[in-house]
């Protein structure tokens, strides 16, 4: 069986390292830092994690549902195709300052990809 | 909605109402201070029913597996029966040994435990009343080198913990004081890595603490403390602090005044933005921010945003409670 990437980068603390990286990035990112502002930075970094962790293939507990109605108030305020799109580049940015490579970084892409519609609602 | 049971009535929990706000609504005391799942003092005990995993953060392990819960944290998704029988407190009394005040807004006191109390200068105690009030204050002092806990006590508008502290308790009072918690303390981890130190008000208490313990404890790397306040008399300890820059050369302090201008000594700034002024890159650094809720939520993103990692950013907002 091959290993997730999660597996191959170490777990939860890789997942922490890539979270400092990849929230950071989010912020900054004039296309989508407002769906990111929260009242509660620890809260949305526990989100990040989350996020993390399921598109590095780690154990994760998310479903359809929880995607839709944990996105339903972002879809209100415009969240559409181009901003998912830019949090994969984020995503893919991150993890090449971390040494993945682009094989990898394209899966992880793909599962980030795989939620879309639930998001977006759609 | 999940309904309540406790001592043998049922209270009805309207939509994301938590235990506390269910109980205390409906006419039940229950000992309460932060509301933010911080100090603990609402603990209460599930009986039946699983309290949700939030409302057991920061728990010892023992304590969530006899079911132990915070009450401010409980939003009930089945049906609870609940009980006060709070674990052991371990409530120490305390008499004041001193009380002096530092400037018009904040007092010093000094306790001293009946039993020793072990405890990371920059961790917090609550403080309980004879009457069931409690307050949690951050440690000033530090156990090798002072021999009584000393809490900086800022007075806030019908506080009412701090008004007494203030106009009525008096030297050979005893209040109780609980176990330190708390996550602001020096490690020891690497002496080398600069701190940087933001408070306002009485968050300086615990930074005081964690600056002295770190000096005491050999930190080569630099240590920046930049305390702020409206205006001249919300500072304190400005001499002690100015003495301490003066006797170690990798300590400094910056007083900050936001509402003055032009006063020889000061930064006209609010301290946060005085901080990332001076320090724009805080890669590597290992940041303190203690005191308004409001100067943390703020600083704690732009420290963030200035590089300094999550790991390293260590936050102690100051809730007053209502």
């Amino acid at each position: 069986m091959t290993q997730s990437l999660y597996e191959t980068l170490g777990g939860e603390a890789a997942v922490n390292a890539a979270v400092d990286i990849f929230y950071r990035k989010v912020l900054v990112d004039q296309r989508i830092n407002r769906f990111f502002e929260s009242v509660d930075m620890d809260k949305q970094v526990n989100k990040q994690k989350a996020f993390l962790t399921m598109v590095f293939g780690g154990p994760n507990n998310y479903t359809g549902k929880d995607m839709r109605t944990g996105h339903a108030h972002l879809v209100k305020m415009g969240l559409n195709d181009s901003h998912v799109d830019a949090v994969i580049e984020n995503l893919g940015s991150t993890l090449k300052e971390l040494g993945v490579n682009d094989a990898e970084i394209a899966k992880v892409a793909a599962i980030a990809n795989s939620v879309r519609n639930d998001v977006l609602s759609r | 909605m999940p309904r309540l049971t406790f001592a043998a009535q049922v209270y009805e929990s309207r939509e994301n109402e938590s235990v506390l706000e269910c109980l205390t609504r409906q006419g039940v005391t229950v000992p309460h201070s932060c509301k933010s799942g911080v100090c603990q003092s609402c603990m209460m005990r599930a009986v039946r029913g699983a309290p949700p995993a939030e409302a057991q953060k920061g728990l010892r392990e023992s304590q969530q597996e006899q079911g132990y819960f915070l009450a401010c944290s409980c939003v009930p998704q089945v049906d609870m029966e609940v009980t006060l029988d709070a674990p052991e407190l371990f409530l120490v009394p305390a008499t004041v040994q001193s009380l002096v005040s530092l400037s018009s807004k904040i007092a010093r006191l000094r306790l001293h435990a009946t039993q020793p109390i072990e405890y990371r200068p920059g961790q917090f105690v609550n403080v309980r009343r004879d009457d069931g009030l409690i307050r949690s204050y951050s440690l000033a002092s530090v156990p090798q080198q002072d021999n009584y806990l000393e809490l900086h006590v800022q007075r806030s508008p019908q506080g009412q913990m701090s008004g007494w502290i203030h106009d009525q308790l008096k030297e050979g009072d005893t209040v109780q004081v609980s176990t330190p918690r708390g996550e602001c303390y020096y490690r020891p981890d690497a002496l080398d890595q600069p701190l940087l130190f933001v408070g306002t008000g009485s968050g300086l208490a615990p930074l005081y603490g964690v600056i002295r313990d770190a000096l005491r404890l050999g930190h080569s790397g630099p240590l920046w403390l930049f305390h702020g306040s409206r205006k001249r008399e919300g500072l304190y300890l400005v001499n002690e602090l100015r003495e301490l820059a003066n006797t170690h050369n990798n300590f400094n302090y910056v007083p900050c005044v936001s509402g003055e201008s032009g006063v020889d000594g000061y930064v006209s700034a609010r301290a946060d933005a005085a901080a990332l002024q001076q320090h724009p890159d805080l890669k590597r650094w290992r940041v303190f921010l203690c005191g308004h809720p409001d100067m943390v939520k703020t600083a704690k993103r732009s420290v963030y945003l200035a590089g300094a990692a999550l790991r390293d950013i260590q936050a102690d907002a100051f809730l007053s409670a209502h």
